[in-house]
């Protein structure tokens, strides 16, 4: 056994076949760290981004590298920071502004729409805005309802925003570099509960020209049977669904959305014109939601002819979040909901 | 036959009255155009009010100096916003503009004296407003006008409208009242942060003098010092709320606690002039952001459709035209020392009419925006994409 372990590890050397595993955390402050030594307009400001490491540490070690004019600490005033945030984007400068989580994004959201994502639309193309909204998304653990929207939808809804949620730890890193280098405004849902977890990062990941295109969805399973879409901590629920489906002979194709806006429809109508069964699954609420949307888009194109059942969504309870454990748990989807759903679906 | 026509032009001059009578006979239009601009005073030393001040020890000077050169063009400038607001009314009336026309007639002289205290090269951005500082800022009477009528040749091709015109250096036009406040401080960051030498200045009105990111940003630029010059037009109404009515404390140049500030007469362009030039030197010394507070006034309501007489009196509006009319006060001043001439100050008056005028028929004419056009300029360098039009089988393209 010993041998065989050590044998394996010599041709993964001499093969130069180096397995990394990076934390979505470690993933996002790579990016930050390659972005902001790439080019000097780039800064960061938000509470805490500074001095404190950051509230969740994404920003650990950057004001010591690069000190108080990139790595800026702002007072809890979020409509007056993202204000001056969008101002010096319109004026330049390549502004990174963290949300310390989105709930607070709500008191600059006039910001983020009316001064941020209209304004190229509205001079007809005299002024871009180069800036990237960031910080975590959508439910933690015990925060109750105030720290637990989701805002993919309300985000979503907007033209003129692009809107990004990341899954992996090769999502975070490729997809905030390629925020950072786009001339236009971007909404970048992170995830608390998925900072500290660990994934296999490539050697093409690890480069610092890494990038991951805005607007493509990852197959991240493929499978035969029923499609499931999903974004962000949700696709973890969807594998691991598809795992314990994949014992009973269910073959899930697994969809990482990558990004909200752009959607991405021709993947998830790739996908179901083959399985002819379509699930999304998100952490938010049901109405006017990411599912909602996708859901419209395939009635209203060319998969919906090759639907063998409704497709339909599974989502967070029509609630505002509860605290204690047991309502927390069951107001977000299970991997049981999931798999329910799949079968429902296809009527086993 | 020039000694003869010389005395002819002295007599005559003497026996005119100083304050713009009419010169209406043959001779004397004659006599006027062989008259030498060396016979002009060529600049003068005028006594400006003083400052209130805050957090200051001293203010701007007590007296400005006006060349002729200055003077005729601060006059040209304030008759083109004045007649530019008044066409707009005419063609709002017509229906030929539609929707929000915030007119700036009566407060000319902020946004002409502002611009004569800064560079084309630092930074402006206001709110609603709008149509004056764009055009100090670089815009022209066409493309303004033709972006009122939402057609192709406006400035911002018929997309902004009223709100929403930029230049470069001018970030609008901004629609929501005190959301340009923080948008200005932080292109006053990104002044300061490329190290430029360049300045914002961000305006906003006494209305949305009580907003609370106003706040937030002046703590920000305040602590980060930047240079950012907070200018509030105080025309005494935040659309039908006098001051009294919204605000605890009316003097705004205090407003900003630990922000100096001053409070000056916004009709008298020289005044704004010269309190923008000890602002600007105030930020670029690198002392932080300062606070001017400009008393001023609208001759018009609100809007077009306000007619702004349900909370003002005709008699306050007939005062304030007749005696701190912001032209006029120029034009005498210019007169009564000689600075230019009656015929010459007609002159401008005739040639800027026919500028309106040409640019109103340009902007009832050029067409409007090609339908093709709906979809594009949503982003920036981005490859051409598709839009979904009002139902599923529209597909409509867009480009940068």
């Amino acid at each position: 056994m010993n041998t065989l372990l050590i044998v394996l590890l010599i041709i993964m050397e001499i093969s130069q076949i180096h397995f990394l595993y990076v934390t979505v955390r470690d993933a996002l402050n790579q990016a930050l760290d390659e972005e902001l030594e790439r080019d000097e307009r780039v800064f960061l400001l938000g509470e805490e981004v500074a001095q404190y490491d950051g509230a969740y540490k994404v920003s650990r070690g950057l004001w010591k590298k690069y000190g108080d004019k990139r790595i800026i600490d702002t007072p809890i005033t979020e409509m007056g920071f993202a204000g001056i945030a969008v101002g010096a984007a319109m004026a330049g400068l390549r502004p990174i502004c963290e949300f310390m989580t989105f709930n607070f994004s709500m008191q600059a959201i006039d910001q983020v729409i009316n001064s941020a994502a209209k304004t190229y639309y509205m001079s007809a193309g005299l002024q871009p805005v180069p800036i990237v909204f960031r910080g975590p998304n959508g439910a933690s653990a015990g925060v109750a309802a105030q720290h637990s929207q989701c805002f993919a939808a309300w985000y979503g809804h907007c033209p003129g925003l692009k809107v990004v949620s990341p899954w992996s730890a090769e999502d975070a890193k490729g997809l905030l570099k390629s925020a950072i280098r786009d001339d236009n405004p971007v909404v970048f849902l992170e995830n608390e509960l998925m900072y500290g977890v660990p994934f296999e990062m490539s050697e093409e990941a690890q480069s610092k020209d890494f990038l991951l295109p805005i607007g493509k969805a990852k197959i991240e399973r493929q499978g035969n049977h029923v499609t499931l879409v999903s974004h962000s901590r949700m696709v973890s629920l969807c594998l691991d669904a598809a795992a314990v489906l994949a014992k009973e002979g269910i073959e899930c194709e697994v969809i990482n959305m990558r990004t909200i806006r752009p959607l991405d429809a021709e993947a998830i109508e790739t996908s179901v014109m083959k399985t002819n069964h379509l699930i999304t699954v998100e952490g938010g609420w049901p109405q006017f939601g990411v599912g909602a949307e996708i859901l419209a888009r395939i009635m209203e194109g060319p998969a919906f002819n090759f639907l063998d059942a409704p497709a339909v969504r599974v989502t967070g309870v029509d609630i505002p979040m509860p605290y204690a454990k047991i309502l927390e748990d069951n107001s977000i989807p299970q991997i049981k909901d999931i798999i329910f759903s799949v079968k429902k679906t296809l009527n086993v | 036959m020039r000694k003869m026509l010389t005395i002819i032009s002295n007599v005559l001059r003497g026996s005119a009255s100083r304050n713009g009578a009419e010169l209406v006979s043959e001779g004397a239009r004659v006599v006027v155009s062989a008259r030498t601009y060396a016979d002009f005073t060529p600049q003068a030393t005028f006594d400006i009010k003083k400052c209130d001040l805050h957090k200051l020890e001293e203010g701007p000077p007590l007296q400005a100096v006006l060349t002729r050169e200055e003077g005729l063009q601060y006059y040209r400038t304030m008759q083109t916003i004045r007649r530019m607001e008044l066409k707009a009314d005419q063609l709002y009336k017509q229906k030929i503009i539609r929707g929000f026309c915030h007119l700036y007639d009566g407060q000319e002289a902020c946004a002409v004296g502002i611009e004569t205290g800064i560079n084309l090269s630092d930074h402006l951005i206001t709110a609603y407003r709008a149509h004056g500082y764009t055009l100090t800022r670089g815009g022209t009477v066409r493309e303004i006008m033709a972006e009122l009528t939402g057609r192709r040749g406006g400035i911002a091709k018929g997309k902004g409208g009223s709100m929403h015109m930029y230049t470069k250096h001018f970030y609008g036009g901004n629609g929501i009242v005190g959301a340009q406040v923080p948008l200005g401080a932080g292109v006053a960051l990104a002044c300061k942060y490329l190290g430029n030498n360049e300045i914002c200045v961000c305006l906003y009105g006494d209305g949305a003098a009580n907003q609370g990111q106003i706040f937030e940003t002046y703590n920000m630029a305040s602590l980060w010092k930047l240079p950012c010059i907070f200018i509030c037009e105080n025309n005494k109404y935040g659309m039908g709320t006098s001051v009294e009515r919204a605000a605890a404390s009316t003097d705004y140049y205090k407003r900003g606690d630990f922000i100096p500030g001053l409070r000056l007469d916004g009709m008298d362009v020289l005044c704004v002039r010269e309190a923008t030039k000890f602002a600007a030197e105030h930020c670029r010394s690198g002392k932080g952001p300062i606070l001017m507070e400009l008393q001023t006034y609208r001759y018009h309501g609100h809007s077009m459709s306000d007619p702004g007489v349900s909370y003002r009196t005709r008699e306050e509006i007939q005062e304030v035209r007749s005696k701190s009319d912001p032209i006029s006060m120029l034009k005498d001043r210019m007169l009564s020392n000689n600075m230019a001439s009656v015929e010459e100050l007609k002159e401008i008056d005739v040639e800027v009419r026919k500028e309106i005028e040409d640019a109103a028929q340009f902007a009832t004419t050029d067409p409007e925006p090609p339908l093709d056009d709906l979809c594009n300029h949503i982003f920036y360098n981005d490859p051409p994409m598709e839009v979904r039009g009002t139902n599923p089988w529209t597909k409509l393209k867009s480009v940068s």
